[in-house]
Protein backbone atom coordinates (compact mmCIF):
# COMPACT_ATOMS: atom_id res chain seq x y z
CA UNK A 1 0.00 0.00 0.00
CA UNK A 2 2.75 2.38 -0.73
CA UNK A 3 2.25 6.11 -2.34
CA UNK A 4 4.78 7.54 -4.62
CA UNK A 5 7.61 9.15 -3.41
CA UNK A 6 9.84 11.63 -5.39
CA UNK A 7 12.53 9.41 -6.34
CA UNK A 8 10.20 6.40 -7.63
CA UNK A 9 9.47 7.96 -11.36
CA UNK A 10 12.85 7.55 -12.25
CA UNK A 11 12.86 3.88 -12.52
CA UNK A 12 9.37 3.81 -12.92
CA UNK A 13 8.20 4.62 -16.11
CA UNK A 14 4.17 4.87 -15.11
CA UNK A 15 4.89 7.48 -12.78
CA UNK A 16 5.45 11.02 -13.10
CA UNK A 17 7.48 13.50 -10.75
CA UNK A 18 4.97 16.80 -11.33
CA UNK A 19 1.37 14.98 -10.67
CA UNK A 20 2.04 11.69 -8.85
CA UNK A 21 3.86 12.26 -6.18
CA UNK A 22 2.13 11.21 -3.11
CA UNK A 23 -0.32 9.48 -4.39
CA UNK A 24 -1.02 5.90 -4.40
CA UNK A 25 0.91 3.17 -6.51
CA UNK A 26 -1.37 1.24 -7.48
CA UNK A 27 -4.04 3.75 -8.22
CA UNK A 28 -1.56 5.71 -10.14
CA UNK A 29 -0.17 2.58 -12.11
CA UNK A 30 -3.31 0.98 -13.42
CA UNK A 31 -4.35 4.65 -14.40
CA UNK A 32 -1.74 5.17 -16.97
CA UNK A 33 -0.99 1.24 -18.00
CA UNK A 34 -5.18 1.80 -19.23
CA UNK A 35 -4.21 5.18 -20.66
CA UNK A 36 -1.87 3.69 -22.79
CA UNK A 37 -3.12 0.43 -23.73
CA UNK A 38 -6.96 0.21 -24.92
CA UNK A 39 -9.17 -2.82 -24.24
CA UNK A 40 -7.09 -3.04 -20.76
CA UNK A 41 -8.90 -3.40 -17.33
CA UNK A 42 -7.21 -2.97 -14.21
CA UNK A 43 -8.89 -2.69 -10.87
CA UNK A 44 -6.04 -1.33 -8.51
CA UNK A 45 -6.46 -1.99 -4.35
CA UNK A 46 -4.86 0.44 -2.10
CA UNK A 47 -4.53 -1.85 0.72
CA UNK A 48 -2.31 -4.00 2.97
CA UNK A 49 -2.44 -7.65 1.45
CA UNK A 50 -3.56 -9.18 4.21
CA UNK A 51 -6.46 -7.26 4.64
CA UNK A 52 -8.18 -8.85 1.19
CA UNK A 53 -9.98 -12.44 2.57
CA UNK A 54 -9.10 -15.91 0.59
CA UNK A 55 -12.72 -15.44 -1.46
CA UNK A 56 -10.74 -12.33 -2.99
CA UNK A 57 -7.53 -14.26 -4.05
CA UNK A 58 -9.39 -17.44 -4.22
CA UNK A 59 -11.38 -15.17 -7.69
CA UNK A 60 -7.85 -14.86 -9.42
CA UNK A 61 -6.76 -17.69 -11.90
CA UNK A 62 -3.18 -16.78 -11.53
CA UNK A 63 -1.25 -14.35 -9.17
CA UNK A 64 1.74 -12.20 -10.03
CA UNK A 65 3.59 -11.28 -7.24
CA UNK A 66 5.39 -7.54 -7.54
CA UNK A 67 6.49 -7.80 -3.48
CA UNK A 68 9.26 -6.48 -1.63
CA UNK A 69 9.82 -8.65 1.56
CA UNK A 70 10.19 -12.72 2.41
CA UNK A 71 7.69 -11.68 4.70
CA UNK A 72 4.93 -10.70 2.43
CA UNK A 73 6.42 -13.35 -0.09
CA UNK A 74 5.70 -16.47 2.24
CA UNK A 75 2.21 -14.66 3.17
CA UNK A 76 0.72 -14.77 -0.34
CA UNK A 77 2.40 -18.36 -0.92
CA UNK A 78 0.17 -19.24 2.25
CA UNK A 79 -2.65 -18.05 0.65
CA UNK A 80 -2.26 -19.29 -2.46
CA UNK A 81 -1.44 -23.06 -1.65
CA UNK A 82 -4.11 -23.05 0.86
CA UNK A 83 -6.47 -23.71 -1.72
CA UNK A 84 -4.53 -26.60 -3.13
CA UNK A 85 -6.30 -29.61 -2.37
CA UNK A 86 -4.64 -33.50 -2.80
CA UNK A 87 -6.47 -36.91 -3.61
CA UNK A 88 -6.18 -40.07 -2.08
CA UNK A 89 -3.14 -40.78 -3.62
CA UNK A 90 -1.56 -37.67 -2.52
CA UNK A 91 -1.92 -35.90 -6.31
CA UNK A 92 -2.85 -32.61 -6.59
CA UNK A 93 -5.97 -32.18 -7.74
CA UNK A 94 -5.44 -29.91 -10.68
CA UNK A 95 -8.63 -27.66 -10.37
CA UNK A 96 -7.11 -26.33 -7.21
CA UNK A 97 -3.83 -25.13 -8.34
CA UNK A 98 -3.34 -21.83 -8.09
CA UNK A 99 -0.33 -20.63 -9.92
CA UNK A 100 2.24 -17.84 -8.90
CA UNK A 101 4.77 -15.65 -10.35
CA UNK A 102 6.92 -14.16 -8.72
CA UNK A 103 9.75 -11.19 -9.57
CA UNK A 104 12.20 -9.46 -7.74
CA UNK A 105 15.18 -6.92 -7.72
CA UNK A 106 17.64 -5.52 -5.92
CA UNK A 107 20.13 -3.23 -7.61
CA UNK A 108 21.40 -4.72 -10.76
CA UNK A 109 20.44 -8.65 -9.72
CA UNK A 110 16.64 -9.94 -10.09
CA UNK A 111 14.66 -13.15 -10.82
CA UNK A 112 11.65 -14.89 -12.10
CA UNK A 113 9.95 -17.84 -10.97
CA UNK A 114 6.86 -19.91 -11.95
CA UNK A 115 5.24 -21.45 -8.71
CA UNK A 116 2.70 -24.12 -9.55
CA UNK A 117 1.64 -25.56 -5.73
CA UNK A 118 1.76 -29.06 -5.58
CA UNK A 119 4.11 -29.18 -8.74
CA UNK A 120 6.87 -26.93 -8.50
CA UNK A 121 8.40 -25.66 -5.51
CA UNK A 122 6.38 -23.25 -3.23
CA UNK A 123 7.90 -20.44 -1.99
CA UNK A 124 8.41 -22.26 1.53
CA UNK A 125 10.28 -25.09 -0.05
CA UNK A 126 13.35 -23.04 -0.72
CA UNK A 127 12.82 -19.85 1.79
CA UNK A 128 16.23 -21.28 2.58
CA UNK A 129 17.93 -19.54 -0.52
CA UNK A 130 17.55 -16.11 0.93
CA UNK A 131 20.59 -15.01 3.06
CA UNK A 132 19.87 -13.60 6.18
CA UNK A 133 19.86 -9.86 6.46
CA UNK A 134 23.15 -7.83 7.89
CA UNK A 135 22.45 -6.92 11.16
CA UNK A 136 25.11 -5.24 13.69
CA UNK A 137 26.05 -5.89 16.67
CA UNK A 138 24.16 -3.47 18.87
CA UNK A 139 27.19 -2.75 20.75
CA UNK A 140 29.24 -2.07 18.04
CA UNK A 141 26.14 0.98 17.16
CA UNK A 142 26.16 2.10 20.41
CA UNK A 143 29.66 2.21 21.46
CA UNK A 144 32.08 2.02 18.38
CA UNK A 145 30.61 3.09 15.38
CA UNK A 146 32.53 2.84 11.92
CA UNK A 147 29.63 3.15 9.02
CA UNK A 148 27.48 5.92 8.08
CA UNK A 149 25.06 2.73 8.56
CA UNK A 150 25.90 1.84 11.92
CA UNK A 151 24.67 5.50 12.65
CA UNK A 152 21.37 5.66 10.93
CA UNK A 153 20.85 1.93 12.94
CA UNK A 154 22.03 3.85 16.16
CA UNK A 155 19.60 6.45 15.67
CA UNK A 156 16.75 3.98 14.60
CA UNK A 157 16.75 1.08 17.08
CA UNK A 158 18.49 2.99 20.07
CA UNK A 159 17.81 6.43 20.38
CA UNK A 160 14.37 6.11 18.87
CA UNK A 161 13.64 4.23 22.01
CA UNK A 162 15.15 6.68 24.34
CA UNK A 163 13.48 9.32 23.50
CA UNK A 164 10.24 8.28 22.53
CA UNK A 165 9.61 5.94 25.19
CA UNK A 166 6.69 3.65 24.17
CA UNK A 167 5.90 5.02 20.56
CA UNK A 168 6.50 2.74 17.87
CA UNK A 169 8.95 3.70 14.76
CA UNK A 170 7.23 3.75 11.33
CA UNK A 171 9.17 3.77 8.21
CA UNK A 172 6.77 4.78 6.27
CA UNK A 173 6.15 7.90 8.42
CA UNK A 174 8.00 10.81 6.78
CA UNK A 175 8.45 12.52 10.06
CA UNK A 176 9.81 9.37 11.72
CA UNK A 177 12.31 8.78 9.04
CA UNK A 178 13.30 12.85 9.18
CA UNK A 179 13.50 12.53 12.82
CA UNK A 180 16.19 9.30 12.34
CA UNK A 181 18.04 11.01 9.63
CA UNK A 182 18.76 14.17 11.92
CA UNK A 183 20.01 11.87 14.75
CA UNK A 184 22.02 9.79 12.12
CA UNK A 185 24.02 13.34 10.46
CA UNK A 186 24.17 14.17 14.54
CA UNK A 187 25.89 11.39 15.66
CA UNK A 188 27.99 10.61 12.40
CA UNK A 189 29.70 13.99 13.31
CA UNK A 190 30.16 13.42 16.69
CA UNK A 191 32.73 10.58 15.55
CA UNK A 192 33.49 11.89 12.03
CA UNK A 193 32.03 9.64 10.18
CA UNK A 194 31.15 10.73 6.03
CA UNK A 195 28.29 9.64 4.69
CA UNK A 196 24.83 9.88 5.98
CA UNK A 197 22.05 10.97 3.81
CA UNK A 198 17.99 10.86 3.46
CA UNK A 199 18.12 8.33 1.05
CA UNK A 200 20.73 6.17 2.47
CA UNK A 201 18.97 6.33 6.32
CA UNK A 202 15.72 4.89 3.90
CA UNK A 203 17.87 2.36 2.19
CA UNK A 204 19.35 0.91 5.54
CA UNK A 205 16.34 1.37 8.01
CA UNK A 206 13.68 0.12 5.50
CA UNK A 207 16.54 -2.55 3.97
CA UNK A 208 16.26 -1.20 0.59
CA UNK A 209 18.65 -0.93 -2.45
CA UNK A 210 18.38 1.33 -4.85
CA UNK A 211 16.39 0.10 -8.00
CA UNK A 212 17.94 0.39 -11.34
CA UNK A 213 15.28 0.56 -14.29
CA UNK A 214 16.68 -1.79 -16.72
CA UNK A 215 16.67 -4.52 -14.17
CA UNK A 216 13.02 -3.67 -13.20
CA UNK A 217 12.19 -4.13 -17.07
CA UNK A 218 13.65 -7.25 -17.61
CA UNK A 219 11.93 -9.10 -14.48
CA UNK A 220 8.87 -7.18 -14.91
CA UNK A 221 8.81 -8.66 -19.01
CA UNK A 222 10.03 -12.05 -17.70
CA UNK A 223 7.27 -12.19 -15.65
CA UNK A 224 4.76 -10.95 -18.08
CA UNK A 225 5.97 -13.75 -20.27
CA UNK A 226 5.66 -16.17 -18.13
CA UNK A 227 2.00 -15.06 -16.95
CA UNK A 228 1.10 -15.09 -20.64
CA UNK A 229 2.55 -18.57 -21.38
CA UNK A 230 0.48 -20.10 -18.30
CA UNK A 231 -2.64 -18.16 -19.34
CA UNK A 232 -2.55 -19.31 -22.68
CA UNK A 233 -1.04 -22.59 -23.06
CA UNK A 234 1.26 -21.41 -26.05
CA UNK A 235 4.33 -22.74 -24.27
CA UNK A 236 6.01 -24.62 -21.60
CA UNK A 237 6.81 -22.31 -18.55
CA UNK A 238 10.04 -21.50 -17.13
CA UNK A 239 11.05 -24.28 -15.11
CA UNK A 240 11.42 -23.14 -12.36
CA UNK A 241 13.94 -20.17 -11.28
CA UNK A 242 15.73 -17.47 -12.92
CA UNK A 243 18.55 -15.51 -12.12
CA UNK A 244 19.57 -12.50 -13.48
CA UNK A 245 23.02 -10.58 -12.75
CA UNK A 246 23.83 -7.54 -14.51
CA UNK A 247 26.59 -6.26 -12.60
CA UNK A 248 29.26 -7.00 -14.73
CA UNK A 249 27.81 -7.86 -18.27
CA UNK A 250 24.70 -9.86 -18.28
CA UNK A 251 24.59 -13.29 -16.85
CA UNK A 252 21.06 -15.46 -16.49
CA UNK A 253 20.49 -18.60 -15.36
CA UNK A 254 17.80 -20.71 -15.19
CA UNK A 255 17.78 -23.42 -12.33
CA UNK A 256 15.26 -26.31 -11.49
CA UNK A 257 14.52 -26.14 -8.06
CA UNK A 258 13.05 -28.83 -6.53
CA UNK A 259 10.22 -29.64 -3.84
CA UNK A 260 10.76 -30.51 -0.26
CA UNK A 261 8.19 -33.43 -0.12
CA UNK A 262 7.69 -32.74 3.21
CA UNK A 263 6.89 -29.01 2.70
CA UNK A 264 4.70 -28.14 5.87
CA UNK A 265 3.00 -25.20 2.95
CA UNK A 266 2.50 -26.91 -0.56
CA UNK A 267 2.89 -30.76 0.65
CA UNK A 268 0.35 -33.28 1.09
CA UNK A 269 0.89 -34.29 4.42
CA UNK A 270 0.21 -37.82 5.60
CA UNK A 271 -3.65 -39.07 5.35
CA UNK A 272 -4.64 -40.48 8.43
CA UNK A 273 -8.54 -42.11 8.64
CA UNK A 274 -10.38 -41.82 12.24
CA UNK A 275 -13.39 -42.75 13.61
CA UNK A 276 -14.93 -40.14 15.41
CA UNK A 277 -14.75 -41.45 18.54
CA UNK A 278 -11.06 -41.37 19.06
CA UNK A 279 -9.84 -39.72 21.49
CA UNK A 280 -6.51 -37.31 21.49
CA UNK A 281 -4.75 -38.83 23.67
CA UNK A 282 -5.45 -42.32 21.33
CA UNK A 283 -4.40 -40.30 18.74
CA UNK A 284 -1.11 -39.32 19.57
CA UNK A 285 -0.76 -42.99 20.67
CA UNK A 286 -1.44 -43.85 16.82
CA UNK A 287 0.91 -41.14 15.40
CA UNK A 288 3.76 -42.96 17.61
CA UNK A 289 2.65 -45.77 15.68
CA UNK A 290 1.96 -44.91 12.45
CA UNK A 291 5.01 -46.44 10.07
CA UNK A 292 5.27 -43.14 8.00
CA UNK A 293 4.86 -41.04 10.93
CA UNK A 294 6.84 -42.46 14.01
CA UNK A 295 6.57 -39.10 16.20
CA UNK A 296 7.04 -39.77 19.71
CA UNK A 297 6.13 -37.34 22.38
CA UNK A 298 3.96 -35.29 19.98
CA UNK A 299 2.11 -32.02 20.37
CA UNK A 300 -0.63 -30.92 18.35
CA UNK A 301 -2.07 -27.96 16.70
CA UNK A 302 -5.18 -27.35 14.66
CA UNK A 303 -5.82 -23.92 12.83
CA UNK A 304 -3.72 -22.07 15.49
CA UNK A 305 -5.63 -23.39 18.18
CA UNK A 306 -2.59 -25.98 20.40
CA UNK A 307 -4.78 -29.32 21.55
CA UNK A 308 -2.18 -30.19 23.29
CA UNK A 309 1.77 -28.95 24.37
CA UNK A 310 3.74 -31.33 25.67
CA UNK A 311 6.09 -29.00 26.90
CA UNK A 312 6.71 -26.45 28.72
CA UNK A 313 4.98 -27.29 31.74
CA UNK A 314 2.69 -24.31 32.02
CA UNK A 315 1.16 -25.15 28.54
CA UNK A 316 1.78 -28.86 29.21
CA UNK A 317 -1.15 -27.85 31.97
CA UNK A 318 -3.42 -26.22 30.12
CA UNK A 319 -4.23 -28.88 27.49
CA UNK A 320 -4.10 -32.20 29.63
CA UNK A 321 -7.92 -31.56 29.34
CA UNK A 322 -7.90 -32.24 25.75
CA UNK A 323 -6.51 -35.33 26.00
CA UNK A 324 -9.97 -37.34 26.81
CA UNK A 325 -11.81 -35.22 24.39
CA UNK A 326 -11.85 -36.67 20.79
CA UNK A 327 -10.33 -35.03 18.15
CA UNK A 328 -13.45 -34.83 15.86
CA UNK A 329 -15.14 -32.94 18.61
CA UNK A 330 -12.03 -31.02 18.99
CA UNK A 331 -11.25 -30.04 15.52
CA UNK A 332 -15.30 -28.59 15.91
CA UNK A 333 -16.67 -31.77 13.55
CA UNK A 334 -15.31 -31.01 10.16
CA UNK A 335 -15.23 -34.44 8.17
CA UNK A 336 -11.23 -33.80 7.36
CA UNK A 337 -9.00 -30.82 8.22
CA UNK A 338 -4.98 -30.42 8.31
CA UNK A 339 -3.81 -30.36 11.88
CA UNK A 340 0.70 -30.24 12.09
CA UNK A 341 2.25 -32.44 14.78
CA UNK A 342 5.65 -31.94 16.24
CA UNK A 343 7.63 -34.62 18.21
CA UNK A 344 10.72 -36.46 18.09
CA UNK A 345 11.75 -39.12 15.46
CA UNK A 346 14.83 -41.68 15.84
CA UNK A 347 16.33 -43.18 12.51
CA UNK A 348 19.16 -45.59 12.96
CA UNK A 349 19.61 -44.48 16.64
CA UNK A 350 19.45 -41.16 16.21
CA UNK A 351 16.86 -38.69 17.59
CA UNK A 352 15.42 -36.01 15.39
CA UNK A 353 12.48 -33.36 15.52
CA UNK A 354 10.14 -32.52 13.03
CA UNK A 355 6.90 -30.77 12.19
CA UNK A 356 4.51 -32.89 10.21
CA UNK A 357 1.50 -32.03 8.61
CA UNK A 358 -1.49 -34.82 8.75
CA UNK A 359 -4.27 -34.62 7.09
CA UNK A 360 -7.17 -35.75 9.08
CA UNK A 361 -10.48 -37.06 7.58
CA UNK A 362 -13.12 -38.92 9.93
CA UNK A 363 -14.95 -41.93 8.46
CA UNK A 364 -18.69 -41.81 7.87
CA UNK A 365 -18.65 -37.91 8.17
CA UNK A 366 -19.97 -36.55 4.93
CA UNK A 367 -20.09 -33.04 3.63
CA UNK A 368 -17.68 -30.67 2.39
CA UNK A 369 -14.01 -30.82 2.23
CA UNK A 370 -12.36 -28.53 5.08
CA UNK A 371 -10.97 -25.96 2.98
CA UNK A 372 -7.71 -26.09 4.14
CA UNK A 373 -6.62 -29.55 3.44
CA UNK A 374 -3.50 -28.49 1.45
CA UNK A 375 -2.04 -25.08 3.01
CA UNK A 376 -2.63 -25.12 6.34
CA UNK A 377 -0.77 -22.42 6.93
CA UNK B 1 -0.25 -27.77 -18.78
CA UNK B 2 -2.79 -26.14 -16.38
CA UNK B 3 -6.77 -26.02 -17.47
CA UNK B 4 -7.30 -22.51 -16.09
CA UNK B 5 -11.13 -22.65 -16.99
CA UNK B 6 -10.99 -26.24 -15.14
CA UNK B 7 -9.78 -24.26 -12.33
CA UNK B 8 -12.16 -21.26 -12.84
CA UNK B 9 -15.25 -23.62 -12.49
CA UNK B 10 -13.78 -25.47 -9.51
CA UNK B 11 -13.25 -22.18 -7.40
CA UNK B 12 -16.93 -21.27 -8.56
CA UNK B 13 -18.38 -24.28 -7.20
CA UNK B 14 -16.03 -23.85 -3.30
CA UNK B 15 -17.31 -19.95 -3.40
CA UNK B 16 -20.61 -21.85 -3.47
CA UNK B 17 -20.20 -24.02 -0.65
CA UNK B 18 -17.62 -21.78 1.76
CA UNK B 19 -20.44 -19.34 1.52
CA UNK B 20 -21.49 -18.17 4.97
CA UNK B 21 -18.53 -20.36 6.39
CA UNK B 22 -15.96 -18.26 9.01
CA UNK B 23 -12.91 -18.20 7.42
CA UNK B 24 -10.09 -20.36 8.63
CA UNK B 25 -7.31 -18.86 10.72
CA UNK B 26 -3.80 -19.40 8.68
CA UNK B 27 -1.03 -20.80 10.37
CA UNK B 28 2.54 -19.49 9.01
CA UNK B 29 5.59 -21.69 8.38
CA UNK B 30 6.84 -19.88 10.89
CA UNK B 31 3.97 -20.55 13.75
CA UNK B 32 4.70 -24.06 13.12
CA UNK B 33 8.55 -23.52 13.46
CA UNK B 34 7.65 -21.92 16.80
CA UNK B 35 5.03 -24.09 17.72
CA UNK B 36 8.25 -26.78 17.66
CA UNK B 37 10.35 -24.94 19.59
CA UNK B 38 7.73 -24.23 22.39
CA UNK B 39 7.17 -27.86 22.59
CA UNK B 40 10.34 -28.81 22.95
CA UNK B 41 11.66 -26.35 25.56
CA UNK B 42 13.84 -27.59 28.08
CA UNK B 43 14.76 -24.99 30.68
CA UNK B 44 16.57 -24.70 33.55
CA UNK B 45 14.74 -24.66 36.87
CA UNK B 46 16.37 -20.99 37.22
CA UNK B 47 14.11 -19.72 33.90
CA UNK B 48 10.15 -19.66 33.91
CA UNK B 49 8.01 -18.92 30.55
CA UNK B 50 4.64 -17.94 30.36
CA UNK B 51 1.99 -16.78 27.60
CA UNK B 52 -0.02 -13.72 28.76
CA UNK B 53 -2.31 -14.12 25.75
CA UNK B 54 -3.15 -17.75 26.94
CA UNK B 55 -2.04 -20.93 25.08
CA UNK B 56 -2.81 -20.20 21.52
CA UNK B 57 -0.94 -17.07 21.00
CA UNK B 58 2.68 -18.40 21.07
CA UNK B 59 4.42 -15.40 19.08
CA UNK B 60 4.39 -13.30 22.04
CA UNK B 61 5.55 -15.06 25.55
CA UNK B 62 7.31 -13.76 28.40
CA UNK B 63 10.09 -15.51 30.44
CA UNK B 64 11.43 -14.41 33.66
CA UNK B 65 15.06 -15.45 34.75
CA UNK B 66 16.50 -15.81 38.75
CA UNK B 67 19.91 -16.59 38.34
CA UNK B 68 21.12 -18.77 40.89
CA UNK B 69 25.07 -17.49 40.53
CA UNK B 70 27.34 -14.68 39.80
CA UNK B 71 26.73 -10.92 40.20
CA UNK B 72 22.76 -11.02 39.83
CA UNK B 73 21.89 -14.04 42.26
CA UNK B 74 18.51 -13.49 43.70
CA UNK B 75 17.15 -11.19 41.17
CA UNK B 76 14.29 -11.45 39.36
CA UNK B 77 14.40 -10.57 35.26
CA UNK B 78 11.19 -10.65 33.19
CA UNK B 79 12.16 -10.60 29.20
CA UNK B 80 9.41 -10.39 26.31
CA UNK B 81 9.66 -12.10 23.40
CA UNK B 82 8.30 -10.92 19.90
CA UNK B 83 8.55 -13.84 17.27
CA UNK B 84 7.94 -12.31 13.55
CA UNK B 85 5.93 -14.05 11.11
CA UNK B 86 8.95 -15.16 8.95
CA UNK B 87 10.51 -17.04 12.05
CA UNK B 88 13.09 -18.63 11.99
CA UNK B 89 14.33 -16.85 9.30
CA UNK B 90 14.21 -13.86 11.43
CA UNK B 91 15.48 -13.70 14.82
CA UNK B 92 12.79 -13.72 17.88
CA UNK B 93 12.72 -9.85 19.54
CA UNK B 94 13.72 -9.58 22.78
CA UNK B 95 13.49 -6.79 25.51
CA UNK B 96 14.54 -6.49 29.10
CA UNK B 97 11.14 -5.73 30.80
CA UNK B 98 13.42 -5.34 34.11
CA UNK B 99 15.43 -2.35 34.53
CA UNK B 100 18.64 -3.42 35.02
CA UNK B 101 22.81 -2.18 35.72
CA UNK B 102 24.22 -4.62 33.09
CA UNK B 103 26.80 -3.78 31.10
CA UNK B 104 25.14 -5.66 27.72
CA UNK B 105 21.46 -4.61 28.61
CA UNK B 106 20.59 -0.51 28.72
CA UNK B 107 18.15 0.90 30.27
CA UNK B 108 15.54 0.88 27.50
CA UNK B 109 16.00 -2.78 28.11
CA UNK B 110 17.97 -3.35 24.85
CA UNK B 111 20.19 -6.41 24.62
CA UNK B 112 23.29 -7.21 23.00
CA UNK B 113 23.47 -10.62 22.19
CA UNK B 114 25.04 -12.32 19.20
CA UNK B 115 22.74 -14.29 19.23
CA UNK B 116 19.79 -12.37 18.87
CA UNK B 117 21.30 -9.97 16.03
CA UNK B 118 24.50 -10.39 13.81
CA UNK B 119 24.48 -14.54 14.75
CA UNK B 120 21.30 -15.44 14.49
CA UNK B 121 20.88 -18.71 12.28
CA UNK B 122 17.62 -20.79 11.72
CA UNK B 123 19.05 -23.45 13.37
CA UNK B 124 19.06 -21.65 16.27
CA UNK B 125 15.59 -21.51 18.78
CA UNK B 126 14.02 -20.17 21.61
CA UNK B 127 15.69 -22.25 23.64
CA UNK B 128 19.31 -21.12 22.85
CA UNK B 129 18.08 -17.51 22.99
CA UNK B 130 17.10 -18.29 26.77
CA UNK B 131 20.28 -19.93 27.39
CA UNK B 132 22.13 -17.28 25.84
CA UNK B 133 20.33 -14.74 28.16
CA UNK B 134 21.04 -16.77 31.02
CA UNK B 135 24.61 -16.68 30.40
CA UNK B 136 24.44 -12.89 29.80
CA UNK B 137 23.59 -12.78 34.10
CA UNK B 138 26.68 -15.31 35.02
CA UNK B 139 29.21 -14.01 32.83
CA UNK B 140 28.92 -10.37 31.76
CA UNK B 141 30.66 -8.88 29.48
CA UNK B 142 32.24 -5.78 29.49
CA UNK B 143 34.17 -6.04 25.88
CA UNK B 144 30.38 -5.41 24.20
CA UNK B 145 29.02 -2.82 26.22
CA UNK B 146 25.47 -1.61 26.07
CA UNK B 147 26.10 0.19 29.23
CA UNK B 148 29.24 1.99 28.91
CA UNK B 149 29.11 2.79 32.59
CA UNK B 150 28.33 -0.34 33.92
CA UNK B 151 31.25 -1.78 31.56
CA UNK B 152 33.81 0.16 32.51
CA UNK B 153 33.22 -0.36 36.54
CA UNK B 154 33.07 -4.50 35.81
CA UNK B 155 36.44 -4.05 33.71
CA UNK B 156 38.38 -1.68 36.07
CA UNK B 157 36.79 -2.03 39.55
CA UNK B 158 35.04 -5.53 39.76
CA UNK B 159 34.37 -5.01 43.59
CA UNK B 160 32.86 -2.09 42.80
CA UNK B 161 30.53 -3.56 40.33
CA UNK B 162 28.71 -5.90 42.01
CA UNK B 163 28.51 -3.79 44.89
CA UNK B 164 26.38 -1.62 42.20
CA UNK B 165 24.71 -4.69 41.30
CA UNK B 166 23.69 -5.26 44.64
CA UNK B 167 22.28 -1.23 44.93
CA UNK B 168 20.34 -1.71 42.05
CA UNK B 169 18.47 -5.00 42.62
CA UNK B 170 17.63 -3.75 45.92
CA UNK B 171 16.02 -0.48 44.84
CA UNK B 172 18.45 2.48 44.69
CA UNK B 173 20.41 5.05 42.72
CA UNK B 174 23.32 4.26 41.11
CA UNK B 175 24.91 7.01 39.92
CA UNK B 176 21.82 8.96 38.63
CA UNK B 177 19.81 6.50 37.56
CA UNK B 178 17.37 4.49 39.80
CA UNK B 179 16.12 0.93 39.42
CA UNK B 180 13.15 -0.30 41.11
CA UNK B 181 13.60 -3.26 43.43
CA UNK B 182 14.03 -6.68 41.83
CA UNK B 183 15.10 -8.83 44.91
CA UNK B 184 12.18 -11.00 46.46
Amino acid sequence: MDRIDVTNPIVNFLFSLLEDVGKPKAEVAAKRVMERLSGVNIVPHFCRIEDKDLDFYNDFNIIVLGLDSVEARSYINAVACSFLEYDANDNPKEETIKPMVDGGTEGFKGHARVIIPGVTPCFECTIWLFPPQVKFPLCTLAETPRTAAHCIEYAHLIKWDEVHSGKTFDPDNPEHMQWVYTEAVKRAELFGIPGVTYSLTQGVVKNIIPAIASTNAIISAACALETLKIVSGCSKTLSNYMTYNGVEGVHIKVTEFVRDKDCLVCGPGVLIELDTSCTLQKFIDMVKEHPKLQLSKASVTYQGKNLYMQAPPVLEEMTRANLTESLFDLMRRVPSGTVHVTGTTSENGKKTSGVRKLRVAFKGVDGIADMDTAGGA
Amino acid sequence: MINLFKVKAKQRETAENVNGKAPVKKQTAGELRLHKDISELNLPKSCTISFPNGKDDLMNFEVTIRPDEGYYIGGTFLFSFQVPSVYPHEPPKVKCKTKVYHPNIDLEGNVCLNILREDWKPVLNINTVIYGLFHLFTQPNYEDPLNHDAAAVLRDNPKMFESNVRRAMAGGYVGQTFFPRCIS
